[in-house]
């Protein structure tokens, strides 16, 4: 694998993951319990689509060519390239809230991290996003620890979400060719050396949350790497990409 | 045609924020450079946030008003890094978005005072708000909710 087709699969899997998770945020849009809540998803989906479109933009281009959009919109489910968490569906409210964190916690340390990446258009991306990111983790640790510690039903819900959602934490910390190559290169750190820092930050909030970790580490696999995505992603592409498959190259 | 680069600063100063009217989009810290490149007319503009949906229009905006003032050759180009930040809001744009009800970025996280009644009782509703750049605050005084134009 060259130094060029490892940094497409990096910046795919960056501008998936956010491309993914946005389109799974906005579905609450019109449908949050309250309309405080309404307005941050909303907002948070729109930040991800955003950072979206630079991930996926600079793929594109050191692909030949192809834009954002393109990516976006003509791909089909074994080319996606994000982690099986962020197409899980939304569940209830305390599970994409719970998403949301798992999520958010990851980020937030892996953009800290590419801002001092060798390649300067992976570090200026990871610059603008970090900053619109640690909003996302403020919001959502705050409702963790609300919910979690909060009432019986609450707290019943935020444990069977986090019970759920566990076994999807692990592919993120995963390692394979395309990350030795970016670790190598310096334009990556090793997704591994991430897990500490996340664990300890996990442990943190969930404590306040009055909730607990699961102790098992089994992790379902199979969405970074393209190998085996749940069938909730090819659902998802139904309605996400449905415009472009019925009218293709309709625009604005 | 080649006027001033001044000439071109001051005509942006009258193109409004899309979703704020009452500041700039120089006010807004997010015109980064104008500078001639030949014949051509180059404006390099920044996002405030990535997914915002008004930079488009923004960039339609700057357009349109330069072409009315006569500008033939122009290109608008959009630059990430350094990224946008509150600290790039002029000073007559933070007082323009307090006299429209908008507190404005304070370093310390958070409103100074109730845009509406001058009261330092003011609580925190949401990190989000009616668009990216805002955050949803009220005031336990006067009891009125506002937005608050939060740190990036
Ligand atoms: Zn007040």
């Amino acid at each position: 694998m060259t130094h060029d087709e490892a940094l497409a699969q990096f910046l795919l899997r960056m501008g998936d993951n956010t491309l993914i998770l946005g389109h799974r945020v906005s579905e609450w849009c019109g449908h949050a319990p309250v309309l405080e809540e309404d307005i941050a998803l909303a907002n948070i989906a729109l930040d991800l689509i955003g950072q979206t479109q630079m991930w996926l933009g600079l793929a594109g281009q050191i692909q030949g060519g192809q834009s954002a959009d393109d990516l976006a919109f003509l791909r089909d489910a074994w080319d996606f390239r994000n982690v099986l968490l962020v197409e899980v569906p939304n569940g209830d409210f305390g599970r994409t809230i719970m998403r949301q964190f798992l999520f958010d916690a990851w980020h937030s340390i892996v953009l800290e991290q590419l801002q001092s990446s060798a390649d300067d258009r992976v570090a200026a991306i990871a610059a603008k996003a970090r900053k619109e990111v640690a909003y996302h983790l403020e919001r959502s640790r705050d409702t963790v620890v609300g919910l979690g510690d909060g009432t019986e039903e609450s707290h019943s819900r935020m444990q069977g979400a986090l019970d759920y959602l566990w076994p999807y934490v692990g592919e993120m910390f995963a390692v394979d060719e395309v990350d030795a190559i970016m670790t190598d290169a310096g334009v990556a750190p090793n997704p591994f050396d991430l897990r500490a820092q996340y664990d300890a930050l996990i442990e943190k909030v969930m404590t306040k949350a009055t909730l607990t970790i699961p102790e098992n580490r089994f992790a379902h696999k199979g969405g970074r790497d393209g190998r085996m995505h749940t069938e909730h992603l090819g659902h998802l592409l139904t309605q996400m990409q449905w415009l472009q498959r019925a009218y293709p190259g309709a625009s604005w | 045609m080649r006027v001033s680069t001044d000439q071109v600063w001051e005509w942006l100063e009258a193109v409004p924020d899309p979703e704020i009217p009452v500041i700039s989009v120089v006010d807004l810290g997010i015109v980064r450079d104008v500078r001639w490149d030949a014949e051509t007319l180059k404006v390099i503009v920044t996002p405030t946030y990535s997914g915002c949906p008004a930079t488009s229009v923004i960039n339609m905006d700057i357009e349109t008003a330069l072409r009315d003032h006569g500008v033939e050759h122009l290109k608008i180009e959009t630059s990430i890094s350094p990224p946008w930040t509150t600290e790039w809001l002029s000073e007559q744009g933070r007082a323009k978005l307090e006299k429209y009800g908008i507190a404005p970025p304070q370093p310390a996280g958070g409103p100074q005072r109730c845009p509406h009644c001058g009261s330092k009782a003011v609580q925190k509703v949401s990190q989000f708000g009616s668009t990216p750049c805002k955050a949803h605050w009220r005031c336990t005084e006067c009891m009125e909710p506002f937005d608050y134009f939060k740190c990036i």
